[in-house]
């Protein structure tokens, strides 16, 4: 218990750091940082499924592309979202992911395994296709341009630093939500879900429910993440839907550490940091990904988050030796 | 650990900051230039294209462009619209540029444009054709200059070329995304404005492979085939046409045949009709020169992606000398880029008050001949025919043409298929 509370306490103690520096840095390390977190709440929703519930999705820019595509055509077309209604484009666009997770859920939860993974593969390629081939609405390859960001009272969110208090605030709200979400009762029966489907299915639990409704939730979150993200780059297109973003949202995941929530937000802020950061400093920056990826799959499978655990065994281990060694020379 | 990260990055970057801000020593005017091309993914080689033609030219005045010391900082947008916002915004707030140069897609295009309203800064396209960006959507985008082509630039001029030649219907297959309704849009119009039929749109998807089902539904009514193909679909489609066992006149867009893919093409090529602002088998001194250079330097032919950012570089260096070796701030700077008239490897190029150049276009035919005194017999795309001074609305009123939409999927709408 006290190992866990320590936990909390780090969590804070970061969230509390990139609060401090962020703000004093550069516009551009503001930037970064900012789309770092919008991309994180959806890297954290799909951690809810393949780290909570054993559901490896690869559709999960679906979600993200549906919140987005959303405020960008309320925004440009309608002129709705730029002021004190952005709140209520946020609700509409978490609304949206949900209620098509609730659709795609239907079709995806039966599948487990690489039929899941399939499926909201095939599932995710619907809504490119879409994005790329309804060109009356989305703007077909060209995308979507969302001029302006939202002002409202004296806030204003062109500001590149007051946009970012906004993201830090939805993403510490959300990430709140699902740590919650993942410690209640239903969190450790998607847990059960995901160890050992049959017995829980033989306790009583109805595990397509649970599954669904989970998938409904990492969906719904996924929605509020292509909210922020329209306006980070103020640009949606269908490159924000298409399978290489779902696999990044993956790999982040995996990379950090899956089915620890703040795993999937590490990963993605190293990724960011390569991709978009050291992508500006050198020309080899693709290599360093590259060994990063490759490194994690063979030496830390549990991702970054399971070195310390990793570490403790090593530990334990010696210390066992180290005994034995002890018992073995006061025996002799 | 994510502050842990920062804490680690972000004195790298105050530091950086701080150093490009101050200017070394106070010789000559220091002019910022923040370059995007995608030099990883898939356009990685057209990227290299780009950088490596504008490059050359700042090699030749010795990194001066009128008299100015130039900061050349490429930036990687990896071919995607919203990666390229980020690194422009890196290049604008991080590294203080003067103005932007570069994008290779149309998308990507859209996508910068905005960015320079919003930030007031310059941004120059020398690639990035979309057409809107001169046309309709140019009120919101008074940072925006063409320095290179609108999509549909040589396709006005080519449609009335397919009318002299006698073609009456003619079938159209182009990658199914804007640039392909644009340039084949631009045909279209032209074509059936002088008389001509399209009968049949086909809209292969981008990543095309196998034409194997297209071919054989293309209509054999047509007397040519119009094309639009783009990146491994250019080699693709001809090889597989010639193998169906085409007699049929093919025509197409320029960049199908550009010469970043004409040496990989087959024999299958020759006689194949396309049109451009650029041919790298333009008989001018200049041009000659500068595809003399080029090979020397980088060992290939040089494609209208090098061309068009080697003459971006030539333009720049007017307009600096002009501004007396200086940044002269956002407006001057306009106003000088739009009174620029040069020579460039394509040919005289000036521009029209909408910030779109006023160009020669080549109809260029693919044919196997030595030129410029090399030994062996290459293909090349010969000149058979210059259109002077075209505008982006070639013979149509500009009034006119800018009430009706921009081309698309379905405009102008297909009148005479079935």
């Amino acid at each position: 218990m006290r190992s866990h509370t320590w936990k909390i306490l780090m969590v804070v103690a970061a969230l509390a750091a990139v609060l401090i520096i962020v703000p004093n840095t550069g516009s551009f390390i503001i930037l970064l940082v900012t789309r770092a977190l919008a991309f994180s709440i959806l890297v954290m929703s799909l951690d809810i499924l393949l780290g909570y519930t054993g559901l490896a999705s690869l559709g999960q820019a679906a979600y993200l592309g549906v919140g987005a595509y959303a405020t960008a055509i309320l925004a440009t077309k309608y002129h709705i979202g730029l002021g004190w209604d952005f709140w209520l484009v946020m609700l509409i666009g978490t609304l949206l992911g949900a209620a098509l997770a609730a659709i795609f859920g239907l079709l995806a939860i039966r599948a487990s395994g690489v039929y899941f993974l399939m499926i909201t593969l095939a599932l995710g390629q619907c809504v490119w296709g879409l994005a790329y081939r309804w060109n009356s609405l989305t703007g077909g390859d060209n995308g979507i341009n969302v001029r302006e960001r939202p002002k409202f009272g004296g806030i204003d969110l062109a500001n590149e630093q007051t946009f970012f208090f906004l993201v830090f605030a939805v993403f510490c709200a959300a990430l709140l939500l699902m740590y919650t979400l993942v410690r209640s009762p239903f969190g450790r029966s998607l847990a059960g879900i995901r160890e050992r489907e049959l017995r829980m299915q033989i306790l009583g639990y109805n595990t397509w429910l649970h599954k669904y409704i989970a998938f409904i939730i990492a969906g719904a979150f996924g929605g509020l993440s292509g909210v922020l993200w329209a306006h980070t780059a103020g640009i949606v297109s269908p490159v924000n839907v298409e399978l290489p973003t779902s696999v990044d949202a993956l790999l982040m995941a995996v990379l950090g550490g899956s089915g620890t929530l703040v795993g999937g937000v590490i990963g993605t802020f190293i990724v960011f940091g390569l991709r978009e950061f050291l992508s500006t400093l050198v020309p080899w920056w693709q290599y360093v990904l590259g060994i990063v990826y490759v490194a994690t799959i063979l030496y830390l499978p549990t991702g970054l988050m399971g070195i310390p655990e990793r570490l403790r065994q090593r530990q334990a281990k010696s210390n066992g030796r180290d005994t034995a060694k002890k018992l073995a020379s006061a025996t002799s | 650990m994510t502050s842990k990260l920062l804490r680690r990055f972000g004195p790298i970057l105050l530091g950086g900051t701080v150093a490009f801000g101050i200017p070394a020593t106070v010789k000559s005017e220091e002019v910022r230039i923040g370059f995007l091309a995608p030099t990883t993914g898939v356009f990685a080689q057209v990227g290299k294209d780009m950088v490596d033609g504008f490059k050359m030219y700042l090699d030749e005045k010795n990194n001066k462009l009128g008299g100015a010391d130039i900061k050349f900082i490429v930036e990687d947008e990896q071919g995607k619209p919203d990666t390229a916002v980020t690194k422009a915004k890196k290049l604008i707030l991080q590294d203080k540029v003067h103005f932007l140069v570069g994008g290779l897609l149309a998308s990507t295009g859209y996508a910068l444009a905005p960015v320079s309203t919003a930030e007031k800064v310059v941004y120059i396209s020398p690639v990035s054709s979309a057409d809107d960006l001169t046309q309709r959507d140019l009120p919101k985008y008074p940072y925006f200059f063409r320095t290179g082509w609108s999509s549909s630039q040589p396709s006005h001029p080519f449609g009335q070329w397919a009318c002299e030649q006698g073609y009456k219907k003619i079938a159209i297959i182009a990658a199914d995304y804007a640039f392909g309704y644009e340039v084949s849009g631009g045909f279209q119009r032209a074509f059936e404005a002088c008389g001509g039929q399209i009968v049949q749109k086909i809209w292969p998807p981008l990543t095309t492979k196998d034409f194997g089902p297209y071919i054989p539904t293309l209509r054999a009514d047509a007397d040519a085939i119009f094309t639009v193909m783009v990146g491994p679909m250019s080699l693709q489609f001809p090889k597989q046409l010639a193998a169906a066992g085409n007699k049929k006149p093919v025509i197409g867009g320029g960049p199908s045949y550009d010469e970043f893919v004409l040496p990989s093409m087959g024999d299958e090529v020759i006689g194949h009709v396309s049109t451009l602002q650029y041919s790298a088998a333009i008989d001018t001194p200049i041009n000659a020169a500068f595809v003399k250079a080029y090979r020397t330097k980088f060992g290939k032919m040089p494609g209208y992606y090098s061309e068009t950012n080697y003459t971006t570089g030539l333009i720049l260096d007017q307009v600096i000398g002009k501004a007396g070796g200086k940044y002269p701030g956002a407006e001057e700077f306009l106003k000088l880029l739009g009174a620029v008239k040069i020579d460039a490897p394509r040919g005289p190029v000036s521009y029209d008050e909408m910030r779109s150049p006023v160009q020669n276009i080549y109809i260029k035919k693919v044919a196997k001949v030595k030129m410029f005194g090399y030994p062996t017999e290459e293909l090349w795309n010969t000149v058979i025919k210059t259109y002077p001074n075209v505008n982006q609305f070639g013979q149509f009123k500009k009034d006119e043409f800018l009430a009706t939409p921009v081309y698309s999927r379905d405009y102008p709408p297909c009148k005479f298929c079935n």
